[in-house]
């Protein structure tokens, strides 16, 4: 198919289709809520919000213009923690395979990706997200109807080296380029050093990704202009979480894990700013009528690491029947944070820093400093430190943090051993009850 | 209207091994008690158990029920875990500070309870059965050894033969080829404690110098188990009254 046919179809789904079936259903949402009345509390949780509306349509939108992308526009595979501000002035349709894997992991889709995945040998201690990821390209399945082929693989080690061997993997697999962003890691301070070697792959990265887009390099006003938009996210992104300050906090953590997606996947868009000013607002509007997030804020708890994607929903009811809440999370935290020191005025150096200073790339100090902070800065009177199977270098040192949170801030912490997205390693019943446990010790 | 020895709750602990149950007064004194290996449909098990107690105290009382079965336990009146209600059945019977180590049937629980009885952290074996009285129950089945003889056995013993798997299953398979070898059994029995000790004085972590031990769960009616603890904790370790039936004392007394 050619590719003028395929940039045709995409527009036509990105400015037509996309919206349109948005709008119906809008239509049908609306119908079905004049029908139930105005949004009532559910169970034990405050009334859901608004904008949760908008969160699907973005999303879905994002996943249906990717149908149509590859073909049509350059369309990368982009890690987390990737500088994609570069990314956006050449008109590339990110696609984020861990933010994929984690729908996968609410979908409860993941078992069955990664035994394809460790059928082929793939160890089943690797992190699932990887083994999700894999088993989706080659069984070329997926709940989001299907992903566009890379024409770049853009990796950044600041989260985890497993990243590196994942993407080496997809670029056998795809035949494709695969640029590498590799931030040393950082104890106490990066060194000046540290800081010119990452502005060096920088540099290269830009070049690289012009020549795969067959494009020229993005100017320095069009860098400014997205590195703008990217901070303006990261703004108002940390404002939402920072409502939670607030007593009761307007929504639970468990909600912020499934706002986190435009930060991640549309940072740098005007829609995805657009999105969080909307949120933000909603949860101001929430704040001034005294609505919570769980209906009876007793306790308010701080939660590390990723979530478990597939318990969700049965962990935050557990908590909200006990008026528990997570009223910050270090994971959502984190893309608060990082972006706040991108700077428009010297973008790429100031990416450096961004990049290189998150809080899976720094020692362990500094995460402890990180964890107290938040604790304090909301309220809490307990921490839960998800021991996460998958995700070793968040996990690692949490049993000393969970010691040095305990004494130092005098709340009562737990670590809890799951995993983010594999259901096999994890057994509900037994969480829940040291979940229980752990909430009937606040009594 | 209740006075002392008048009975006033009634606890539930479903185990997955054994289900217990008491009657309690007042001042925490068991009045009645069961034990019974848990049965598959614990409704039914527990709908009888409270039948006979009720008809035995020829009243109604409160229901407090923990374990793994408590959310089926009809009637109950209040619900709790396992933790807190091995903390105040035990906080009940010792009244400070203490670091209490349950062995149960499918888990070993650590918890640690402050001067006022409340659970200040615990710790608990994470999916898997090595460290627990189930472990001990596979290799005494194994080896033929009643429970019940177990410590003769092993006080018995002249010397210590090392087990060094402590996964159950791996366990399992080293213990039948080193009686293959021609060990005594004494010595495998000893050696077998030492390392289900040692393992359970890994999840305890490191104890403040001055932490008191006691223990709970059926496996504190082996004496071989507790000296094996002991010296694995490098702390003298003490046994509540009634081990088994700690949990369900708790449960009583959240209940009462
Ligand atoms: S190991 Fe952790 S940081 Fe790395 S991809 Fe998996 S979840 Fe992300």
């Amino acid at each position: 198919m050619s590719s003028t046919r395929r940039r045709v179809e995409y527009e036509i789904v990105k400015r037509l289709v996309g919206p349109a079936l948005m709008q119906v259903d809008h239509a049908q949402r609306r119908v079905k809520s004049l029908r139930k009345r105005a949004a009532k509390p559910a169970g034990p949780f405050g009334p859901p919000l608004e904008s949760v509306r908008k969160l699907k349509e973005l999303m879905t939108r994002h996943y249906l213009e990717g149908r149509y992308a590859d073909g049509a526009v350059p369309v990368a595979w982009v890690t987390s923690g990737f500088p994609v501000e570069v990314l956006r002035p050449l008109g590339y349709h990110a696609v984020y395979p861990e933010n994929h894997a984690a729908l996968c992991g609410v979908q409860r889709v993941v078992p069955h990706l990664s035994e394809a995945t460790e059928e082929v040998g793939y160890a089943r201690d690797l992190c699932s997200y990887a083994r999700t990821d894999i088993g989706s390209v080659m069984l070329q399945e997926t709940p989001v109807g299907r992903l566009p082929k890379p024409d770049l693989l853009c990796c950044c080690t600041n989260i985890c080296q497993t990243v590196l061997y994942w993407y080496r993997s997809l670029a056998a697999h795809f035949q494709v380029p695969l640029v590498l962003i590799d931030p040393p890691f950082v104890y106490g301070e990066a060194k000046p050093h540290h800081r010119q070697f990452v502005r060096d792959q920088l540099d290269e990265l830009l070049v690289v990704a012009a020549r795969v887009a067959k494009r020229r390099a993005p100017s320095m006003d069009e860098i400014v202009g997205v590195t703008k938009l990217a901070r303006e996210g990261t703004r108002l992104w940390g404002e939402c979480l920072a409502e939670s300050r607030n007593k009761p906090a307007p929504w639970t953590g468990i909600d912020g894990f499934f706002h986190i997606a435009p930060i991640v996947t549309l940072r740098g868009t005007a829609e995805c700013n657009a999105y969080y000013r909307q949120l933000r607002d909603e949860l101001r509007h929430r704040v001034a009528q005294g609505i919570g997030g769980v209906r009876e804020e007793k306790h308010r708890l701080l939660w590390d690491n990723l979530p478990i994607w597939f318990d969700v929903r049965g962990m935050s009811t557990l908590l909200a029947e006990h008026g528990f809440n997570f009223v910050c999370t270090s994971y959502t935290n984190a893309w608060a944070e990082a972006g706040s020191r991108i700077d428009p005025a010297d973008p790429l150096g100031s990416a450096v820093f961004a990049y290189t200073d998150i809080i899976l790339n720094q020692d362990l100090g500094k995460r402890f400093g990180t964890l107290a902070r938040l604790a304090e800065e909301y309220s809490c009177d307990g921490a839960v430190l998800h021991s996460d199977r998958s995700c070793k270098p968040y996990s690692i040192g949490q049993l000393d943090l969970k010691q040095r949170l305990a004494k130092q801030l005098d709340i009562k912490v737990m670590v809890l051993e799951a995993d983010h997205g594999d259901p096999r390693a994890y057994a509900v019943e037994q969480g829940h009850g040291r979940l229980t446990a752990f909430m009937e010790s606040f009594s | 209207m209740t006075g002392a020895g008048a009975p006033v709750a009634i606890g539930v602990d479903v185990g997955s091994t054994t289900c217990k149950a008491v009657v309690v007064d007042r001042a925490g004194a068991i009045l009645r008690h069961r034990v019974e290996p848990t049965h598959p449909r614990t409704e039914q098990q527990t709908t009888r158990i409270l039948d006979e107690l009720r008809l035995a105290v020829g009243c109604e009382l409160p229901i407090g029920a923990t374990g793994y079965g408590r959310k089926r336990v009809p009637g109950a009146t209040k619900v709790l875990t396992e933790i807190t209600c091995h903390a105040r059945g035990a906080f009940s019977r010792v009244k400070r500070a203490v670091v209490l180590v349950d062995m149960g049937g499918q888990d070993t629980k650590i918890v640690r309870i402050g001067p006022g009885g409340d659970v200040a952290d615990f710790a608990m074996n994470d999916k898997c059965a090595a460290g627990t009285g189930r472990f001990l129950e596979v290799i005494l089945g194994r080896l033929q050894v009643p429970f019940d003889e177990v410590s003769a056995h092993v006080a018995r013993a002249r010397r210590s033969v090392p087990v060094s798997s402590t996964c159950t299953v791996f366990a399992e398979s080293e213990v039948i080829s080193l009686v293959a070898q021609g060990e005594e059994l004494e010595g495998i029995l000893r050696g077998l404690h030492e390392s289900l000790a040692k393992r359970v004085a890994a999840l305890a972590g490191v104890l403040p110098a001055d932490a008191r031990i006691v223990m709970s769960g059926g496996v504190a009616l082996n004496a071989a188990m507790v000296d094996a603890l002991g010296a694995a904790l490098r702390r003298e370790v003490s046994v509540l009254p009634d081990p088994q039936l700690v949990g369900a004392l708790g449960a009583a007394l959240s209940a009462s």
